[in-house]
Parts: structure tokens; C-alpha cells; sequence
């Protein structure tokens, strides 16, 4: 992972310097594109572990809808645990880009 | 008139530029407050604080009118903040503490009305910034959090519940090496951090949504021939306004969710 990181800082900063942005401009410009490399990569596992938990809970209320509001309750639950993995990326996708 | 065409959208995308350009708001408008007053003390008053004293106020004043003149058969008023009641007990308690958990409902109501009018704050107008957006906010929440499901543990196991958590029964002795740093670290740290970041990130990932579209909506106003988008755009914002209406409920709803979780965890560790 971080040898893609590193070839986007290498593209980056060639691009920069052709540009020609200085030191400070440089370092944001390759946060940014770090920060969105982070939340990219973050959101594809929460996205695929939310998709699948949705449709079986889904499936588990087309199937007993009797149960629906037990199922409900626990899909809610987790979504928020695989939801945060996503909101971690989100945070850490600030911390680049601002701070 | 060609020139004007092929030069607008460009100069729409660089930030900055002749033609204006995508303008956000600086980033220190999320962070940095004006004070109202009592500047520069701990007491210093902006709005982040106003709406913390309106998210505590109003259901306070709610249930305080509610309890007043009670009726045996609900109407009006009483019967929304009884439905309200009636929620948490069924959709929260019930399924995450047990029958036993009742005597948690005051304190997971109030949590819930207090993230739930923090986070409505983000959707009214002229207000339209969610008081947990602020990491201090949550922070604060998850600490009350925190402090909560390891006062019941210890209440009701004494300090067996800390033995329970670390050592887990029915894991073999030699694996305690990797269980015990893992449960240390996920139940006292992890939790109320996660617990936090949740709602801090979800709220704060809200705002900027909105305040993305809106400048886009702001923005391509000026721009003749780029007003189609708004076309688009604009029922775009409406849209997610309204999402975001379902989010503030949401994110409360399972900020009190998972404590009662944590809370029903720490009362019967077994399971």
C-alpha cells in the first residue's frame, strides 16, 4: 500500500514541479491527494460490509416479517460497527487534507 | 460569446479564479467560533453553546409541561412524548439490555433527545450547524458513556466484571496472551473512541455535504448558461437535506442504542 502511496507522492510532486509549486504548496497538494487515496481505500470494505449486511437483513425480513423489528434493531447495530471503519477513513481524510 | 463558453467552465473548477470559481468557506469557520459574549473565560458563550442549551432545554421543558396535568388517556402533547418514552423502551432497551434495564430509560431518554435536537440544528435554517459536529460534544457523551457501563459493571460484579472483560471464560489459559490486550483495548478504549468518532464524523461528514452543494448551487447562480445544473444540483441539496433530517434521527437513536448495549453487556457478561 504504501509503495502506491509513495508513486502518487512521485506523480505528485513531478506534476508539481512542473507547475512550479513551491515547498508549502507541494506538501498540500500531496496531502489532498493522500487524504483521497485514504478515504477511497477506506470506504470499499464498509461499502461491501454494509451492502451484504443490509441484504440479508433484508432477506431475513422477506422471510419472517414477523421478526422484522428484532432484525432491524441488530442491523442497525451493525451498520454503526462497520459504519466507524468508514468514519475513521473520514477523519483521517480531514487530518490530511486540513490539518 | 464562444470564448466566454469554453472559458467558464474552467475557470468554474480553479479555485480562485478570474471568473470566480468554486469558493468554500475556510475550514476554521468549522472550528473556529465567534464568542457572544463572556469572551476569552471558560464560560464563553457562541453558538455551538446556545444550541447545546437549547438540545438540553427543550426536552426538558417538554417533559416538564407533559408531567404537569397528566391524563389516564393521552392526548396531544402527552401522547407524543409518551410515544417518544414508549420508543426507547421498545426499539432500545428491550433489545439491548433485557426487561431488567427500565431503571436506564431517564438517563438513554435524555441522551437521545439531546443528540437527536443537537443534530436537528444542522437542518434548521439560520442555524444549520450540528452541535456534535464539534468533537468535544460527543467526546463528552462517550466519556458519560464509558464511565456509565463500567459503574454498572462494577456495581452489580464488583470488580469480578473487570475479570469477566479481560479474562473471558472459556478461552484456554495460554490464550489469554492475545485476549487480554484485545479486550483491554477494545472495550476501554476503543469503545467510547468509536463511539465518539461515530457520531462527531457523521454529523460533520453531513455538513460538509450540505455546505458542498450549496456553494455549487450559490456558485452556478452567477453562471447563465452553467444555471441548467442547478436544475440538477439544486433538488440534489433538497434532497439531501432531508436525508440528513433521517441521519440526525438515525445517529441518536444508535448513540443510545449502543450504550444500552455496552450497559446490557456489562450487566450480564455471559452473553
Amino acid at each position: 500500500m504504501s509503495a502506491l502511496s509513495n508513486a502518487v507522492a512521485q506523480v505528485v510532486t513531478q506534476a508539481g514541479e512542473t507547475a512550479g509549486l513551491d515547498g508549502d504548496a507541494l506538501k498540500s497538494a500531496n496531502g489532498a491527494s493522500s487524504a483521497g487515496f485514504a478515504y477511497g481505500l477506506a470506504a470499499i470494505g464498509p461499502g461491501i460490509g454494509i451492502g451484504y449486511l443490509v441484504g440479508q437483513a433484508v432477506q431475513a425480513i422477506a422471510r419472517q416479517p414477523e421478526s422484522a423489528g428484532q432484525v432491524q434493531t441488530t442491523m442497525f447495530l451493525g451498520i454503526a460497527f462497520t459504519e466507524a471503519l468508514a468514519l475513521i477513513g473520514f477523519v483521517v481524510f480531514i487530518l490530511l487534507k486540513f490539518v | 460569446m464562444t470564448v466566454a463558453l469554453s472559458t467558464q467552465p474552467l475557470s468554474i473548477l480553479a479555485a480562485g479564479g478570474e471568473g470566480g470559481g468554486l469558493k468554500f468557506p475556510p475550514v476554521e469557520n468549522l472550528v473556529k467560533w465567534p464568542a457572544w459574549f463572556l469572551e476569552g473565560t471558560v464560560f464563553e458563550f457562541n453558538k455551538i453553546a446556545f444550541i447545546n442549551f437549547v438540545a438540553f432545554i427543550v426536552p426538558v421543558v417538554l417533559f416538564f409541561i407533559v408531567s404537569r396535568k397528566p391524563a389516564a388517556v393521552p392526548r396531544g402533547l402527552q401522547n407524543l412524548m409518551e410515544s417518544a418514552i414508549d420508543f426507547i423502551d421498545v426499539q432500545v432497551i428491550k433489545p439491548a439490555i433485557g426487561p431488567d434495564g427500565k431503571r436506564y430509560l431517564p438517563m438513554l431518554l435524555a441522551m437521545f433527545f439531546y443528540i437527536w435536537i443537537g443534530n436537528l440544528f444542522e437542518i434548521i435554517p439560520t442555524a444549520h450547524m450540528p452541535a456534535n459536529a464539534r468533537i468535544a460534544n460527543p467526546l463528552i457523551l462517550a466519556i458519560v458513556a464509558l464511565v456509565m457501563f463500567i459503574g454498572v459493571g462494577v456495581k452489580h460484579h464488583k470488580l469480578g466484571y473487570f475479570k469477566e472483560v479481560l479474562f473471558p471464560p472459556g478461552v484456554p489459559k495460554a490464550l489469554y496472551i492475545l485476549v487480554t490486550p484485545i479486550e483491554l483495548l477494545s472495550t476501554f478504549i476503543i469503545r467510547p473512541f468509536s463511539l465518539a468518532v461515530r457520531l462527531f464524523a457523521n454529523m460533520l461528514a453531513g455538513h460538509i455535504l450540505l455546505v458542498t452543494f450549496s456553494v455549487l448551487c450559490i456558485t452556478l447562480w452567477g453562471f447563465q448558461i452553467l444555471n441548467i445544473v442547478n436544475l440538477v444540483a439544486f433538488p440534489m441539496l433538497v434532497a439531501f437535506t432531508g436525508f440528513e433530517f433521517m441521519v440526525a434521527f438515525l445517529q441518536a437513536f444508535i448513540f443510545s442504542l449502543l450504550t444500552a448495549v455496552y450497559i446490557g453487556g456489562a450487566l450480564h457478561p455471559q452473553h
